[in-house]
């Protein structure tokens, strides 16, 4: 069957863009959530839209499961190969095919990397808002699929947010085009249907973007807090004094130690947390603004605050704290991220107990977290080599999702449910609701065959083994949040 | 029209959805087109407060028939508001019929449209099935994002019983710039220039008689100052009084400019706005407000007579225009039939319960 699958694809591609051997394979067999790994039938490589079509079209006749994969940064394992089937890996499709300044809009193709639009807008005084810590390698068609974040979140919203348009194939074979170069739309929202699906109704091949105006000016201070809670509650009175921060990230002692490591990054010494908080706009707004966050962080008590001087400073406090989850890898020879969103509110009281939980599995965990929109990223520090050891990091990161539940929250704030976090998506979500979110899959997708085994409890396990950080990650070019 | 029913809970919603073979959900009937087919009416007055509002957590959760007038008033008295700015409050949009008509105004310019904004919904499915969606924080990526594809839906895809916002932080002030404008080419040159300026303009919006801009900042009052300073040293107009101001914003919010005949909403850009102007002048009595820096376009027609030759230049223009309300059909231009639509509804509505897109 495979040979014959495998002629057919053959004839879509040139040969030397359809990889089958196992060497070509194996690069392929795993994304950021390295614990998993599932080695696919082939690695389709198309370099146009219409090759993507006809390799969807081919994958419905012939049955065949696809998963389409741009830099493979997931952390919910969203761009596991499925075994039997292959990857449409689109990082061939990388071109920027319209920028206009004018309209701030830009429209590109799914393997554009994410930073390679702001790089194309900035001559323009534009920029492309999310911004994940992968920015520098996740692709475009990625933060499409999964709906990815970043730090501005709170203020800018997420990936979907920034879809005005997109021409995508479905797993039924048919090609859409939704949205266009307006920022409105009239009818249903089918752009924010399609943001977030994980890859299960089809794939985008040419995605309109909206550009914002880069703020004038920035104000970006770090602050160091004795306490976790003091930290925490210098967010809350940032949030109920009417300020709206582009930014608002708390790092926790184990992150500042491993970000401090990685990129010698200097934090004020003695503080178990440190706050980042960024103010943007016009110089006169920022300049006003400014002064009234001073004058709370100041009734905040921080052992000490450290605004950034100039661009070059701005940057070094982002670069270590976009750094930290990667450099936790100096730390531990290996850790889970964990993703889960609580009340923010309740971010106090929920650092607390993943404290108390991970004190009682015996592990590690640092924190690093967008504290204004009260997305957790948890990282659980354990050693693969030690037999349990990933079994018990797992039952901690279980426990963490449920109390994010429990307190009302979310299980993903940006990460996807993936492969990952799949049984738990019935702890949020009713048989009902489930069964609605699968039929809406049968609509895009009737013979389950887009990145199967994602989102959905249940279907074929793939194997989840202890193998370290990806290539990339010990690069230092991947990072896990 | 068929006769109304009118749940006063989210059980009696369910009951009523599963009783009735086909129903149209209405809210305050502000945009009467869009519920104007042949079913039972269901009105969801009834389902009226706020559920949950936490001002430290930026969201409020409120039953779909809270009209959002109250919502607006409770937000302001906690120094916040929606800043998708939404249409017909003193008419009695409610919340649920602004998020299925999928309305925005003139503030979504600076911080995003509707979309941009719902969390999370309640709905009750065309099997009669009441399910959430989203979630009740600013930030969550589980599940498919049904709250998005609500917006704009009409009332074809289910009844939304309760839904979820987030919200921002008022600003301390707003100045309205009044700018004189010399046509529509003239007038999206501005407006685009405004919107890729230092500003961070919160609304560009061009008044109906076509000739005057109207720019709103918001921020610190120092920093206004010296912003409106600024524009007007470029652009020849004058900062507004409050009132005046408010006047002018009230009467976009509410169509207050518009006539009786139909009235359309048109996605369009700034880029086509223009050309999009030069149709309107051939259309005798049109009248249009354009919105959101150039990429709404409110059109006013003084009866259904001039609906044909719009449509027919709407479509040439490749646009997409929707009724709200007078006598034209539903939608008008150029419009896209994908199989997938019809997939999406059967699986949401089986039985047809909801009248379609199409109906």
């Amino acid at each position: 069957m495979s040979d014959g699958v495998i002629s057919r694809l053959a004839s879509l591609l040139p040969r030397e863009r359809l990889l089958t051997h196992v060497e070509q394979l194996a690069a392929y067999e795993s994304d950021g959530l390295t614990a998993f790994h599932s080695r696919p039938l082939a690695v389709a490589i198309p370099e146009s839209a219409d090759e993507v079509i006809s390799l969807v079209r081919c994958c419905r006749q012939e049955r065949l499961p696809f998963v389409a994969r741009g830099s493979g940064t997931s952390l919910s394992g969203g761009s596991l190969p499925v075994a039997g089937g292959i990857v449409i890996a689109l990082n061939r499709l990388n071109r920027i095919l319209k920028l206009d300044p004018a309209l701030r809009i830009a429209v590109v193709e799914p393997g554009v990397v994410n930073t390679q639009v702001s790089m194309a807008a900035a001559p323009h005084g534009l920029h492309f808002s999310p911004d994940p810590s992968s920015q520098t390698i996740c692709t475009i068609g990625g933060n499409v699929a999964f709906n990815s974040g970043g730090a501005h979140c709170l203020k800018y919203g997420m990936t979907s947010n920034h879809v005005l348009g997109l021409k995508a194939v479905l797993a039924s074979g048919e090609v859409v085009e939704w949205g266009g170069t307006s920022r409105e739309t009239v009818g249903p929202d089918w752009c924010g249907l399609f943001g977030g699906n994980e890859g299960l109704f089809g794939i985008a091949l040419e995605i309109t973007l909206q550009l914002l105006q880069r703020a004038e000016c920035f104000h970006t201070v770090l602050a160091g807090y004795r306490t976790l809670e003091q930290a925490g509650e210098a967010v809350s009175m940032i949030v109920a004094s009417g300020l709206l921060p582009g930014a608002i990230e708390i790092m926790d002692a184990l992150a500042l130690e491993a970000a401090t490591a990685a990129v010698h990054a200097e934090y004020p010494r003695g503080c178990e947390a440190v706050l980042i908080v960024e103010l943007e706009g016009p110089r006169e707004t920022v300049e006003i603004e400014r002064a009234r966050l001073d004058d709370i962080l100041l009734a905040s008590k921080p052992v000490q605050t450290r605004p950034a001087q100039d661009a070059e400073e701005r940057q070094a406090i982002w670069k270590g704290r976009k750094c930290a989850f990667s450099a936790v890898g100096r730390l531990s020879p290996d850790f889970i991220v964990q993703d889960g969103v609580v009340p923010r509110r309740r971010l106090g009281e929920a650092l607390r107990r993943i404290g108390q939980m991970s004190k009682e599995a015996g592990l590690r965990c640092a924190n690093v977290f967008h504290a204004g929109d009260g997305n957790l990223h948890p990282l659980i520090l354990f050693k693969g080599s030690e037999p349990g050891a990933l079994e018990k990091a797992e039952a901690l990161a279980g426990r963490i999702l449920r109390m994010c539940i429990e307190m009302g929250g979310s299980i993903t704030g940006e990460h996807g449910i993936g492969v990952e976090k799949r049984q738990y998506l019935p702890e949020m979500f009713t048989a009902d609701e489930i069964d609605c979110m699968k039929r809406l899959r049968a609509a895009f997708d009737p013979l389950e065959i887009a990145n199967p085994g994602k989102m959905f409890p249940g279907g074929e396990a793939p194997v989840l083994q202890q193998r370290g950080l990806h290539p990339l990650e010990q690069a230092g070019v991947l990072s896990r949040e | 029209m068929s006769a109304q029913l009118a749940p006063n809970s989210i059980s009696e919603l369910v009951e009523a959805v599963r009783s009735t073979p086909r129903l149209i959900p209405i809210g305050g009937n502000t945009k009467p087109r869009l519920s104007k087919v042949d079913a039972a009416r269901l009105s969801i007055a009834g389902l009226r407060g706020i559920t949950e509002y936490e001002p430290s957590e930026f969201t409020f959760t409120a039953l779909a028939g809270t009209p959002i007038k109250e919502i607006a008033e409770a937000l302001k008295q906690r120094g916040q508001y929606l800043p998708f700015d939404p249409m017909c409050v003193e008419a009695g949009a409610t919340l649920g019929g602004t998020v299925a008509s999928g309305l925005s105004g003139p503030g979504r310019f600076r911080f995003g449209g509707l979309r941009d904004f719902i969390l999370g919904i309640r709905f009750v499915d065309g099997s009669g099935r009441l399910l959430r969606m989203g979630g009740k924080v600013v930030k969550n990526a589980a599940g498919f994002d049904l709250p998005k594809f609500f917006v704009g839906s009409l009332g074809r895809f289910g009844v939304l019983a309760e839904i979820t916002f987030k919200v921002f932080p008022q600003r301390v002030t707003s100045h309205t710039l009044k700018l004189t404008v010399e046509g529509a080419d003239a007038a999206a040159s501005i407006s685009m220039q405004a919107a890729g300026s230092r500003w961070e303009p919160d609304a560009i919006d061009c008044l109906p008689d076509g000739a005057t801009l109207c720019l709103r900042l918001a921020g610190p009052p120092q920093a206004l100052d010296a912003l409106s300073r600024e524009i007007l040293s470029r652009s020849k107009g004058e900062v507004l009084s409050e009132d005046e101001a408010e006047t002018i914003w009230i009467d976009l919010r509410e169509f207050r400019w518009a006539a009786e005949g139909p009235l359309i909403k048109v996605a369009i850009t700034p880029a086509i706005w223009p050309a999009f102007a030069r149709v309107i002048r051939t259309l005798s009595g049109a009248r249009v407000h354009v919105s959101a820096g150039g990429n709404i376009a409110f059109l006013s027609l003084p009866d259904h007579t001039a609906f044909s030759k719009f449509d027919e230049e709407l479509r040439k223009l490749g646009l997409c225009g929707l009724t709200l309300r007078g006598d034209a059909p539903l939608w008008s231009g150029t419009r896209t039939q994908t199989i997938i639509t019809s997939g999406v509804k059967q699986a949401l509505d089986p039985q047809n319960r909801f009248p379609s897109l199409e109906d």
